[in-house]
């Protein structure tokens, strides 16, 4: 796969396409070498990190974000843009075994990271128990907030084993319950505008052994 | 999003001098404000100075028989932390009634003090508004005001401090550490971290350019019951219209704040005083200089309400 430069055109286009701020970009990048001292900064960096089990290296604008990263970069498009502020929960992964959307985190912030995406939870003849049981309860229709509900759900299954409380658990002392309550709040970061919720809480249910 | 140029801060004294004397350069912990913000060009920043590996993500207690919250704590983990679950339970609920688990993952507790207003016309680049713009105006005075502030603001901005945790923060009366470009260190109570901005609305706390967050300090535990109420258009993931954080003893005394109505975390301890009397004593000496639009009054009898319930559950 052309995984290197598959975005470098569209940089250079906005660039070119912006001039003006291109410019004041440029000189304040002059500035900022010029202020920082020691450490040497650049406008593109390098990158490595973990990707589904595997050694990753990028060359990155320091504005791209995980989510562009994965999906325009390593080509990895399970991860879905729906808002890309946060809103939505369709771009989220597992970063070091916790849950984030990855449109509100730069590319760069992850060195040394290991994510995890809906491509390296499963695959087509091999599906995590979640896959499974969000086909078996049709936890989805039109599937674009599917991949970031999976990621999500797994996630929300372990923060519950772990013990992490939530806005509807009553003790907080006590162990903790995969209940439909627990679950519904605890996935209220990933939207679905088909309106797959109740099935998806069944298919979470069912992971958990509820 | 404007170009910029990223660093990782080796140690805290590196990190603020480079802000101080970088122009345009700001901190970056979890990013998920200020990244959000830089998407819609409100936030340009030239230069990142990632603070994450600078080693202030622990708890600690302290000598005192308090907790030292490290800058970098998600706010997952803050929330989750058994000392805080049991002694502090007021933060543990602010947290968890904020945002979403991906986003509280994320977010870190130097970040979540600083997130900026949620009022839309900030976002919006098109409308005028002071607080991005010094001297364009405010769209929100003429438009819709509902979510926005009904005292503390001022005729230059009357947009609110949007988060949950320092308002738990604020009946706590946590101290925030930081250090400064010069390498020194200064403590600040929450009760003056933020700014009731007047006609600077763009300066929102007291921390100098390139002060840095370090931790956030818990005094030693108020015992009581703790309660956080936060009233909202749904039930999860979305701002308060208004919250309510209290602490209240077994006589019924006690310490509350609101979320939701001020620049600040809103807490008037001469109105605390009253809390023997019920809510509505509580709230009409706290609200007392409130000046609502007609389209936020509402806010007051709601928080009214909102410390009503809670001081019905605290009776039990
Ligand atoms: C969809 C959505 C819903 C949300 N809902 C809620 C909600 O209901 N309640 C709520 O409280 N919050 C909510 N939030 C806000 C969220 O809590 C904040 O974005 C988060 O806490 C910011 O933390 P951060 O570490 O990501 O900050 P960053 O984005 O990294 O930083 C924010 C600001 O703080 C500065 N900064 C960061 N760390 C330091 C430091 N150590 N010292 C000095 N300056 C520093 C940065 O320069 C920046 O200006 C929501 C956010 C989103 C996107
Ligand atoms: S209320 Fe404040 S943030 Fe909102 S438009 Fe007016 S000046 Fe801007
Ligand atoms: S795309 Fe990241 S939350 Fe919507
Ligand atoms: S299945 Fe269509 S958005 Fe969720």
């Amino acid at each position: 796969m052309a995984q290197d430069g598959f975005l470098k055109v569209s940089r250079r286009g906005v660039l070119a396409g912006g001039v003006a701020s291109a410019a004041a970009s440029r000189a304040s990048i002059a500035f900022a070498q010029e202020n920082s001292g020691a450490s040497a900064v650049e406008a593109t960096v390098p990158l490595k990190f973990t990707v589904n089990g595997e050694d990753r290296q990028l060359d990155l604008d320091t504005r791209t974000t995980l989510l562009d990263a994965l999906r325009e970069h390593l080509q990895l498009t399970g991860t879905k843009k729906g808002c890309d502020h946060g809103q939505c929960g369709a771009c989220t992964v597992i970063v070091n075994g916790e849950r984030i959307n990855s449109c509100l985190s730069l590319a760069v912030q992850h060195e040394g990271d290991e994510v995890t995406t809906i491509e390296g939870l499963g695959s087509a003849d091999r599906l995590h128990p979640m896959q499974a049981a969000f086909v078996k309860h049709d936890g989805y229709q039109c599937g674009y907030c599917t991949p970031g509900q999976i990621c999500s759900a797994v996630a929300v299954l372990d923060e519950i084993r772990k013990g992490i409380p939530s806005h509807v658990t009553e003790d907080l002392d006590g162990a903790m319950q995969p209940s439909n309550v627990e679950m519904r709040e605890r996935m209220s970061g990933n939207i679905c505008r088909c309106g797959a919720y109740s099935n998806i809480a069944e298919a979470m249910a069912e992971v958990a052994g509820a | 999003m404007r170009s910029f140029t990223y660093e990782r801060a080796k140690t805290a004294a590196d990190a603020a001098k480079t802000v101080a004397e970088t122009q345009g350069a700001k901190f970056i912990a979890g990013g998920t404000n200020l990244l959000d913000l830089m998407k819609i060009e409100v936030e340009t920043p030239t230069h990142l100075v990632d603070v994450q590996d600078l080693g202030f993500d622990a708890i600690e207690e302290t000598p005192e028989g308090g907790l030292r919250i490290g800058a970098l704590v998600s706010n997952t983990a803050l929330s989750a932390h058994p000392a805080v679950r049991r002694d502090y339970a007021v933060l543990t609920r602010a947290i968890q009634a904020g945002a979403s688990g991906q986003l509280r993952n994320k977010a870190t507790t130097g970040g979540n003090l600083l997130q900026r207003t949620r009022c839309a016309y900030f976002y919006d680049t098109n409308m005028p508004c002071n607080k991005r713009k010094p001297g364009d105006g405010c769209a929100a005075l003429g438009g819709f005001s509902r979510q926005l502030g009904v005292i503390g603001i001022s005729d230059a901005c009357i947009a609110t401090y949007p988060g949950d945790m320092a308002v738990a923060l604020r009946v706590l009366d946590a101290v925030v550490e930081t250090v400064k470009p010069d390498g020194t260190a200064r403590a600040i109570p929450i009760a003056d971290f933020h700014r009731l901005w007047g006609d600077t609305p763009q300066t929102e706390t007291v921390l100098e350019p390139g002060e840095l967050i370090t931790a956030v300090v818990l005094p030693e535990p108020l015992g009581g019951q703790h309660f956080y109420q936060k009233v909202r258009d749904r039930r999860s993931y979305a701002f308060a219209l208004v919250s309510v954080a209290a602490v209240i003893q077994a006589d019924g005394t006690g310490r509350v704040a609101f979320g939701g109505v001020a620049p600040k975390p809103w807490r008037v301890e001469a109105a605390d005083a009253l809390l023997q009397q019920g809510a509505s004593a509580v709230v009409a000496e706290a609200f007392a200089d409130a000046r609502p639009t007609e389209q936020n009054k509402f806010k007051i009898p709601l928080a009214e309400r909102a410390l009503a319930g809670i001081l019905a559950d605290a009776r039990g």
